[in-house]
């Protein structure tokens, strides 16, 4: 199995859209509910879709605001109007 | 050709960073940019480095105000509402004052050495990513200060944590560490700073810290940790996509990289000594242990990362394996040495209660009750019959990474302290690790300069030769700042504060 | 390997043995008794005598451990800088051959800490 990436957000009502939309895309991702902080870890590639949060929130959501309630991540990043995704390239 | 009303966002950080250097024509470009071809990093071209959040210029300064309206909202609330009466016990604020002493002053230093990048890259793109870091690192240091200063008007040792930074020999640790860097060359500085501290290892300083500050109540401060970290996220992707971009710019390059990525990843490792006792010892409650973080973080999230980066023939650094021993150790041996020293320390230290024993005993099931639990329950005997343990002088020191000569052989022996020694022109230098006597022996005419605080000491430099003389030389109040915990002025204001019965408080909390 | 640098590096010795005034630095740990978390360091004169060691600078530090009572100093093994080491108490630490940032440890097998931890 590949190995996993992360995405820590703080565990706030800004996030929940952002962790509901990455529920539905991501069909493997794990989510851990820490201290202040919400965990997601998923093998190979996660992916934020701005459809879907937009949809989630009701509002629409532009991928740069990830920036505001994020704690950590660890991938490569690919970044773009659409999406916001982590990958592993093995 | 149709024109788009608005450039999507891959097009506007092409036109944020892309034309906008030139060659110089009256001076030649080698004199404008001196240091980046000294190290022998070779770079074929520029063009070739992206910020993958392509982060422009006005959506950085919108992004990063309403982080700070957010922040200040919460630090606001937390001093007006009196917050530091919320935290789960008077001792977790010990935690902060390390913080304030030893990290802030960090963000400082980095804001000054991102802007000399900032100017000193010859690649435009590398140089806006730098610009911005370096205002980011001064807003954690201002963020600090300020939620911090709540804290200060009620505690004692955070009052003048610039001047310690200079001068207290714990806070030489950290110091040096950063101060190696800012001496190297801006490849050096930048495989240090955002590879190997901030992608490798600062995860374990914001994320379970900063959570268990959650957990201990302290709103302010998880708020701005957090806040530091959304920035730390990008400087993180800035430290990972400089390497790649340095390894594929030219074959020579690969060897170099690793040989700063295995240096740095060792200092950086021994300055997060420090947060291992944070999070083991000085948080009352702590949601994960060191050992813990270092598993997730470090094993798992690392390893992860060197699978990727093996494609560029880059492996995990040097010694992870004795880093990943000493997990089980590095909190208590810590801790022990503060226990040690702490009467020249501006915070306390205290013995862990049989609470906090018995969760040790459960997270260190190999180590803590072998080689930990008879020390402790030794200091508690002796602080019962009034004589609490002190080191009643000073420690030998690392000539490397500057902390007491305290690690042990974990992989062999876990009681013999490990100690390598080097000969450099007559002279003996003793380092505390193969990771330690490596460095100084790359570079031997580097760390033969080291400021030791104990030798300063000795040679009178440090105000006088006795302690209370040493602590004045540090701004640091003697019987205030310093010693145990129990007793302390911090600790009987918390208990006014809290209404308790000194009589129920026992000398082991 | 050399450092890599710009121009000229400046050699600094900043613990040169000059600049103690007179004295030396020892380093002096007891092994096995970790509640003293590292060696203790001393500037001390190269020609006091190694018997001072034992009857004002050890006991300065150690003295404070449960142990140290029973220390008896004819049994005790030593090791100056890895090596075995034989100390004539009536000579000074230069005649000893202890020298500037020298370890001296000692060894005592029948007291190995509290409750033999190590401690």
């Amino acid at each position: 199995m590949a190995d996993n990436v992360f995405l820590i957000l703080q565990d706030n009502e800004d996030a929940r859209p952002i962790i509901e939309a990455i529920e539905q895309d991501n069909q493997d991702a794990t989510i851990d509910y820490q201290p202040g902080m919400v965990r997601i870890e998923c093998p190979g590639r996660l992916v934020v879709n701005r459809d879907s949060v937009t949809e989630f929130r009701g509002q629409d959501w532009d991928p740069m605001e990830l920036q505001l309630n994020l704690v950590s991540l660890s991938g490569n990043i690919d970044e773009d109007d659409d999406y916001f995704a982590l990958s592993w390239s093995s | 050709m149709a024109v788009k009303k608005k450039l999507n966002m891959r097009k506007r950080y092409e036109v944020l960073t892309r034309g906008m250097g030139w060659d110089t024509t009256y001076q030649p470009m080698d004199k404008v940019f001196p240091y980046d071809k000294f190290e022998g990093i070779k770079i074929k071209d520029w063009s070739g480095w992206e910020d993958p959040f392509r982060l422009t210029v006005d959506s950085y300064w919108k992004y990063q105000a309403e982080k700070e309206k957010k922040l200040y909202a919460i630090i606001d609330s937390f001093a007006q509402n009196n917050g530091h009466l919320n935290v789960s016990d008077g001792r977790y604020v010990n935690a902060l004052k390390l913080f304030i002493q030893g990290v802030t002053p960090l963000e400082y230093g980095a804001h000054r050495h991102y802007a000399h990048l900032g100017r000193h890259f010859r690649g435009e793109g590398t140089r806006v990513a730098c610009q911005m870091q370096s205002i980011d690192e001064l807003r954690h240091c201002q963020t600090q200060l300020h939620t911090l200063s709540h804290y200060n008007k009620h505690f004692n040792g955070m009052h003048d944590p610039f001047h310690m930074f200079d001068r207290v020999w714990y806070l030489s640790v950290p110091k040096s560490y950063f101060e190696d860097a800012m001496t190297a060359g801006p490849f050096e500085f930048i495989t240090s700073i955002s590879f190997s501290f901030e992608y490798v290892l600062t995860n374990l300083l914001f994320v379970p810290f900063m959570s268990g500050a959650a957990y201990n109540g302290d709103m302010a401060t998880v708020t701005f940790g957090f806040s530091a970290q959304s920035d730390e996220a990008r400087h993180m992707t800035l430290g990972l996509e400089i390497i790649k971009f340095m390894v594929e710019q030219h074959e020579d390059n690969l060897p170099i990289i690793q040989g700063y990525i295995d240096k740095h990843f060792w200092r950086a490792y021994r300055v997060l000594a420090l947060i291992a006792m944070m999070q083991d010892y000085m948080l009352p409650n702590s949601p994960m242990s060191w050992n813990e973080a270092w598993q997730i973080y470090y094993v798992e999230n690392m390893g992860a990362l060197f699978n990727d980066l093996s494609r560029y023939g880059l492996r995990m650094p040097k010694y992870s394996d004795v880093a990943t021993a000493e997990a089980e150790h590095l909190s208590h041996q810590t801790w022990s040495d503060f226990y040690n020293f702490t009467h020249a320390a501006s915070f306390h230290t205290w013995m862990p209660d049989d609470r906090k024993m018995d969760w040790l005993s459960e997270k260190y099931p190999n180590t803590f009750d072998k080689h930990y639990r008879p020390r402790f329950e030794q200091w508690r005997e002796m602080e019962k019959a009034g004589e609490r343990h002190y080191f009643k002088g000073l420690p030998q020191l690392c000539q490397t990474c500057q902390i007491p000569m305290f690690f042990t052989e974990v992989m062999s022996d876990p009681m013999k302290i490990s100690r390598r020694v080097s000969m450099y022109k007559g002279d003996r230098y003793h380092t505390c690790s193969d990771g330690c006597k490596d460095i100084f022996e790359n570079e031997p005419e580097k760390f033969i300069q080291a400021w030791l605080p104990v030798h300063q000491i000795f040679q009178g430099n440090c105000g006088g030769a006795d302690l209370s003389d040493v602590l004045k030389y540090y701004h640091l109040n003697e019987g205030e700042d310093n010693m145990e915990y129990v007793g302390s002025p911090d600790h009987k204001r918390w208990q006014e504060w809290k209404g308790e019965d000194k009589q129920d408080e026992t000398a082991t909390g | 390997m050399a450092i890599n640098s710009l121009g000229d590096y400046v050699h600094i010795n900043k613990d040169a043995v000059e600049n103690f005034h007179g004295n030396q630095v020892v380093y002096i740990h007891w092994d096995n008794h970790n509640m003293f978390t590292a060696a203790a360091a001393f500037p001390l004169p190269p020609e006091m005598p190694f018997g001072a060691l034992l009857e004002e600078v050890i006991p300065s530090i150690f003295a404070s451990h449960p142990e140290y009572e029973k220390l008896k100093w004819d049994k005790v093994k030593w090791i100056l800088d890895d090596e075995d080491f034989i100390p004539n108490t009536g000579v000074s630490l230069k005649d000893n051959g202890i020298g500037h940032k020298s370890l001296l440890r000692f060894i005592t097998p029948e007291l190995t800490g509290v409750g033999g931890s190590g401690n």
